[in-house]
């Protein structure tokens, strides 16, 4: 006993010793990071606003990212937690859990990522994993992905998986490979060639086991398990001109989208873009026949979805020019589109001191021309071939047109402000599912004032109009907001839909909301009432429901 | 049994002490692919501007106020390059539906920044951000010093404040 009583602690130092040594190297660089957000809500029932009772009073979303690094390891863990989902959240994201973690291992050959991933080849026309944290979008794809990097300007990609379907995973299997070539950086190194060309191609196949569906009553549909496609993609780029063009395909896929047809799908994406200093332009075109590519065959809502389909249309920032935004049609649209910026010279009589911004903005999207299979069938009748599409052919049905004109213009240290007109065709009754209502035609104005009355403090002024004959008729909008630099902010608005045709619909939608932002530490309330309505991003929607109440978001990055 | 149970905690306590000598540097740029507006891929690792301050701010065509914060500091940015070196690189979150403008809107506007893509949100992800505008401030040795969230008219001031507190080898601040 007596020969332990130094023995054992003098082989712990040893072993400890060597261990910490060990260890030194194996945390020495190890960096933890990651951030944090947390978004409640608390609700009043508000029949006249259409607000109805919420049981729990209160929801909250939270999340919290930790990320660990050290050299070429990564690590990282997200812990979500929705207590209830915030009304207009999926409340299939009831509770709590882990859904994301992952270990990847990176050189300059290989990248290889284990457990949950994003990804996406070219614009993401067969393939986009991706998440919107505020849209409660989220198909992350859990299962293994290689970037092999063989030689300079080539990028290889391999990746299989399952996709998240809230907290479970998908029923489907996504196996994808992708290509990427940066013709100068393998050929050209020296940089002779003035043009750029970066070609890339992708093969994507989905897997969901066979089960029985049946259409018009008595056909059991015969499936097919694997639905395969590809896609080939350019860029050319000389000076100030640029071209990209990705076209995509995708073979027979019976689903609930489609209505359970076997026709292909097809997709094709081309923008032309010229610039140079002061000047740009944008044309590009955009045609989608079918592309709705999910790895579960019954899912209707905005989940599983392992394609993206961008939305050609301008992203508004103001709360009325938002009201109405386009969503995706996936079964088919053809849309165009054409932007132009122009920077009004410094010091130019119209210029004035600072320049004047110009941005002109033109967007139409039509549904594609369906023609009968051969003659007979209905169109788009379940079991059958569906319909065949010439390939450059408008259809019939306006979804969406958008005309914008905005002018920015400082007119001096304290004083800028901005303007905007906008001539908006909507077609409700397909984007939002409004069968028989008609087709939403709205000129929108807007004027946004910031006068800096020092250095630190400022006022901004929001002014808004919505004119229509159509839906709720015309809204107003007016918002002040008094900030102090870089910690407050003070705002107060309020939207008043003046002109509904119902006397008792029309409607204030007051708040009032403060901020404080330390670092990157931020913490905002808004009280007040929140009128019914969608957010967008990227052509992916949510419905927000009319709540009255208080909010509350904080957000941290440490 | 105690005296054992002794030495082993003072053997751990003089362990961990040891641990605890190690220099702590600051998180690096995390080494994450995005492309330039020439459509060259670029390694976010390998950032630098020559040992002088760099910006990291990540926007997006959407985000009024990450164009007020670019458009800003893009008036007052020759003076500040002049007088600090510094490099300001905007990262653009645009997703497909719209990266395709950021080239020319940068140019019609005429930011003299070196602007990269993150398409898919990778290096946004790597950085941990939530919201943006979110600004990064690394210093000379490719560490990130400070970070903040939001812009209001007046902000770009305490971002530069840092910036040259950071050349004068004052510290930062909150």
């Amino acid at each position: 006993m007596r020969v332990f009583t130094w023995i054992v602690p003098a082989l712990v130092m040893l072993v400890l010793t060597g261990v910490n040594a060990k260890a030194q190297s194996l945390t020495e660089g190890g960096r933890v990071s990651g951030n944090f957000q947390l978004d409640a809500q608390v609700y009043r029932a508000d029949s006249a606003i259409g607000a109805y009772e919420v049981e729990e009073k209160m929801r909250m979303n939270t999340f919290a990212n930790i990320l660990y690094t050290n050299g070429n390891f990564n690590a990282g863990v997200r812990v979500e937690s929705y207590l209830n989902p915030i009304l207009g959240y999926d409340p299939r994201y009831k509770g709590s859990g882990v859904p994301y973690w992952f270990g990847s291992w990176k050189n300059e050959q290989f990248d290889i990522t284990v457990g949950n991933f994003y990804e996406q080849f070219g614009s993401g026309l067969v393939l986009r994993s991706y998440e919107e944290r505020n849209l409660g979008y989220d198909n992350a794809l859990r299962g293994a992905r290689v970037k092999f990097m063989p030689y300079q300007g080539v990028t290889i990609k391999g990746l299989i998986g399952t996709q998240r379907f809230f907290w479970e995973q998908g029923p489907g299997i996504v196996r994808g490979l992708d290509g990427d070539f940066a013709l100068n950086e393998m050929f050209d190194k020296n940089g002779v060639c003035k043009t750029r060309v970066v070609l890339g191609g992708s093969f994507v196949s989905k897997y969901q086991p066979l089960e029985d569906i049946v259409v018009n009553d008595t056909s059991l549909l015969k499936l097919p398990a694997n639905v395969a496609s590809w896609a080939a993609r350019f860029n050319l780029s000389r000076g100030g001109f640029s071209l990209d063009g990705e076209y995509a395909t995708k073979l027979n896929d019976p689903s609930s989208i489609n209505n359970f047809i076997y026709k292909k799908g097809e997709s094709m994406l081309l923008q032309a873009t010229y610039s140079q200093k002061g000047f740009g332009v944008i044309a590009a075109l955009k045609r989608t026949d079918n592309m709705s590519y999910k790895s579960k065959r019954t899912e209707t809502g905005n989940a599983l979805d392992i394609n993206y389909l961008p939305a050609l249309t301008r992203q508004h920032a103001y709360s009325l020019s938002a009201m109405y935004p386009y969503a995706t049609q996936p079964n088919g649209e053809l849309a165009v589109q054409g932007q132009l910026n122009y920077k009004i010279k410094k010091g130019s009589k119209l210029g004035g001191k600072y320049g004047t911004d110009i941005a002109l903005n033109y967007s139409r999207i039509t549904s594609i021309k369906k023609e009968t299979a051969d003659g007979e069938t209905a169109i788009g009748q379940s079991g059958t071939a569906g319909y065949t599409s010439p390939f450059f052919a408008f259809g019939d049905q306006l979804y969406f047109q958008d005309l914008n004109l905005e002018l920015q213009h400082k007119f001096n240290t304290r004083y800028k402000l901005l303007v905007s007109y906008m001539y908006l065709n909507y077609n409700i009754d397909v984007i939002e599912g409004h069968p028989g209502d008609p087709m939403v035609k709205a000129h929108i104005l807007i004027a946004d004032m910031t006068y800096k009355y020092d250095t630190r403090n400022a006022i901004k002024i929001e002014l808004q109009h919505l004119a229509t004959k159509q839906d709720d008729g015309d809204w107003m909008q007016y918002m002040v907001e008094y900030t102090m630099a870089p910690k407050w902010f003070f705002t107060f608005s309020d939207q008043f839909n003046y002109g509904n045709a119902e006397k008792d619909r029309q409607l204030h939608y007051p708040t009032v909301a403060m901020g404080y932002t330390q670092g990157s530490n931020r913490l905002t309330l808004t009280y007040g009432k929140q009128r019914e309505g969608i957010i967008c991003v990227g052509g992916v929607c949510r419905n927000v429901p009319a709540s009255n109440g208080l909010s509350i978001t904080l957000t941290s990055t440490f | 049994m105690k005296k054992i149970i002794l030495a082993c905690v003072l053997i751990l306590a003089y362990s961990a002490g040891k641990a605890q000598e190690q220099p702590v540097t600051g998180k690096k740029l995390p080494s994450v692919m995005v492309k330039n507006l020439e459509g060259k891929t670029i390694n976010t690792a390998e950032l630098n501007n020559d040992g002088k301050p760099m910006i990291v701010s990540f926007w997006a065509l959407w985000c009024k106020p990450c164009i007020n914060e670019l458009t800003t500091i893009s008036d007052v940015y020759p003076d500040w390059v002049s007088e600090t070196g510094v490099k300001l690189i905007a990262v653009s979150i645009d997703d497909s539906r719209s990266s395709s403008k950021v080239l020319p809107t940068v140019n019609a506007k005429g930011w003299e920044y070196e602007v990269l893509l993150d398409v898919n949100g990778d290096f946004k992800r790597a950085m941990n951000v939530n919201m943006i505008p979110h600004t990064f401030l690394i210093n000379g040795n490719g560490e990130i010093v400070w970070q903040h969230t939001s812009f209001s008219e007046g902000s770009e001031l305490q971002l530069i404040d840092k910036v040259r507190r950071l050349n004068a080898g004052e510290p930062l601040g909150e």
